[in-house]
């Protein structure tokens, strides 16, 4: 395993926070080859950062999340390193994950429903994370908790506290799930799809709790969604995925104002324009990136976004292209970006 | 749409139109013997012109779903009439809906529920044909296959089992089949909703390209009008059972009359502009 000297190589000179360098991930798959979900991967986080990760479904963004905080499948092979606050996780025993996992790193998943268990109130639910990494009396705790809720704009902690999942709204939910991520202020929250099958309205709301904390505690929040949307003005960096890499990296204003992947332009220029006064005709089509995600079972020598790219030239479907910075701060993965 | 197709449809009465439609739950609560009940449709009032596509829109628990089962013949209204093709379908007896069931045809949110992991694609694609006795033997699997490539899945994979297709390609199996009995009028209940914003578009353009070539009206139910605004050309608002507003996209958009329907716009509109605002200020 290598070891990276920490630090100063960050982004924008702010002290960091998280590196995952160089990490692959994959899983095997019966009677085929295994499936590349994540291909040495790169990724830093400053202290406080909110960093936005962009992607089709199927690209690896959730095994990403899932490899930072250590909850992959036992049959998954990984390979590379993720220096948490100088400290490799890599390798960690199960024992020391456990002190780091829910107390410094959190997960807020995407369906919080599930992920809650329906026999117990989640008052108690948020009470045990607190339980796991501090020791305070019952009646502390249970205070605790209900300023945490009142934290996520839950108002009505005490009767929350007492309620079981099936009581709650979708909306509500969420907040128990975020406040349960928060319940021992982690340096980072990794929140995968959280506003993912929520209304609009909703969606809009926890957005809001998300900037608040990030804002009140300079919790970094590691955003993962396919909505370009819902990142604007929100997350300080974008990270834009693509088949198990991050083809595009760059500061927000940048990576919005002056996409340089084709994919990310793609991804772009889909975000509505239902403002617009002029309406595009009905009938006519969306400008949808045609094609799906390429098979992570069997990815060729070449750029993995080829077979869908327009600017496409014969080296894209011989070479993966390099990690090239045409600005400051503002990285991307293709021969053919400044076209 | 020019304004001259425009006013040919217009022109022409509506595929489907709902007149004061009620429907009300009675439930239990658990582990008690008190009752509680739901009106989750409130003298619903709906018109749908043939060849275009409707989005019903609101937020969760409003009754849209319970709306499209009334429609889909799936569950019994308790008042109020549906008339569809000039017939009332609402009390219909079972052989009457033996006529009727190809006609009207509904596509689920959560395909990987509603599709068969028994079954391959090809089959999934074929029952309704064989239940309705239209085709069998070779010519079925081909119509099947057939199916699939409209759709813009490869026939290739007519063996597979939907467990190996992603959610957008379940989506399209799932509208294949629903396409397999030449419905005039199809049902997308929450169809888009947990696909990402690529697939969401893509589907949208594949209903798009079927329209025409099936002559087909869509009912589209979503909660989340960004990209499927884009493409609806009427609009109804839902909430707490009732429609509360209704109107081509250029009118519901363009002057939203209820207060109700401002609040989605603005969530929605929020958002957009914050991406467009970022967008210009980094150009600057």
């Amino acid at each position: 395993m290598k070891s990276i000297p920490f630090g100063a190589s960050s982004f924008d000179g702010v002290p960091g926070l998280l590196r995952v360098c160089q990490l692959s991930v994959s899983y095997a798959s019966r009677g085929h080859s295994p499936v590349r979900a994540l291909r040495q991967l790169d990724l830093e986080m400053a202290k406080g950062e909110v960093v936005g990760i962009l992607g089709e479904s199927g690209c690896g963004k959730s095994t990403l999340a899932r490899s930072i905080i250590g909850l992959l499948p036992a049959d998954a092979r990984v390979d590379g390193s993720i220096l948490f606050r100088n400290e490799e996780l890599m390798g960690l025993p199960e024992k020391q994950l456990r002190r780091i996992r829910g107390a410094k790193i959190s997960l807020v998943h995407q369906e919080p429903g599930l992920a809650l268990s329906p026999v117990m109130r989640v008052g108690d639910q948020i009470a045990e994370v607190i339980r796991a990494h501090r020791s305070l009396a019952r009646k502390t705790r249970k205070l605790e908790v209900e300023s945490i809720l009142r934290e996520v704009r839950l108002a009505d902690s005490g009767r929350i506290y007492a309620a079981y999942p099936h009581q709650l709204s979708g909306g509500e939910l969420h907040r128990v799930a975020i406040a349960q991520a928060l319940a021992c202020r982690p340096d980072l929250i990794i929140a995968d799809e959280p506003t993912r099958s929520l209304d609009v309205t909703v969606q809009a709301e926890i957005l809001g709790v998300l900037r608040n904390l990030n804002q009140a505690f300079g919790t970094a929040i590691l955003f993962i969604t396919h909505n370009p949307a819902l990142l604007a003005g929100f997350a300080d960096r974008i990270a834009v995925m693509y088949a198990g890499r991050v083809v595009e990296n760059g500061g927000g204003s940048k990576v919005f104002g002056r996409p340089l992947h084709p994919y990310t332009k793609g991804l772009l220029d889909l975000v509505p324009r239902s403002t617009r006064t002029e309406y595009s005709a009905a009938g006519s089509h969306l400008p949808a990136i045609p094609g799906g995600p390429p098979d992570l079972k069997s990815l060729n020598h070449g750029c993995a976004f080829e077979p869908r790219c327009a600017p496409k030239t014969e080296i894209c479907r011989i070479e993966n292209p390099e990690e090239l910075t045409p600005e400051a701060g503002h990285r991307v993965s293709c021969f053919n970006h400044d076209r | 749409m020019t304004a001259e197709q425009a006013t040919k449809r217009a022109a022409r009465p509506a595929l489907v139109r709902v007149k004061g439609l009620h429907k009300r739950y009675v439930q239990r609560r658990a582990f008690s013997r008190s009752r509680f009940v739901v009106d989750a449709l409130r003298n619903v009032d709906l018109e749908l012109q043939p060849e275009c596509l409707t989005a019903l829109v609101g937020a969760s628990g409003s009754g849209k779903s319970t709306l499209a089962s009334c429609l889909a013949m799936l569950e019994k209204p308790d008042g109020g009439e549906i008339w569809f093709e000039g017939r009332e379908i609402s009390r219909c007896d079972a052989r009457e809906l033996i006529w009727l069931r190809p006609r009207i045809q509904m596509v689920f949110q959560d395909s990987a529920g509603a599709l068969n992991p028994f079954f391959s694609a090809a089959q999934i694609v074929a029952e309704p044909l064989e239940v309705q006795r239209r085709e069998s033997g070779r010519t079925l699997h081909q119509r099947a296959c057939e199916l699939m490539e409209e759709v813009g899945l490869s026939a290739d994979w007519a063996d597979r089992s939907p467990l190996e297709f992603s959610g957008g390609q379940r989506q399209r199996l799932a509208i294949a089949r629903a396409l397999a009995l030449q419905p005039t009028l199809l049902i997308l209940d929450e169809s888009l909703s947990g696909l990402d914003l690529v697939t969401q578009a893509q589907i949208l353009n594949l209903l798009a390209d079927i329209r025409v070539t099936h002559s087909l009206t869509y009912l589209l139910i979503t909660h989340d009008l960004s990209l499927v605004g884009q493409m609806a050309d009427y609009i109804a608002v839902m909430h707490q059972g009732s429609i509360v507003e209704h109107g081509t996209r250029q009118r519901v958009f363009g002057s939203p009359q209820q207060a109700h329907t401002r609040k989605l716009l603005a969530a929605t509109q929020d958002l957009e502009s914050a991406f467009r605002a970022a967008q210009a200020e980094a150009r600057t």
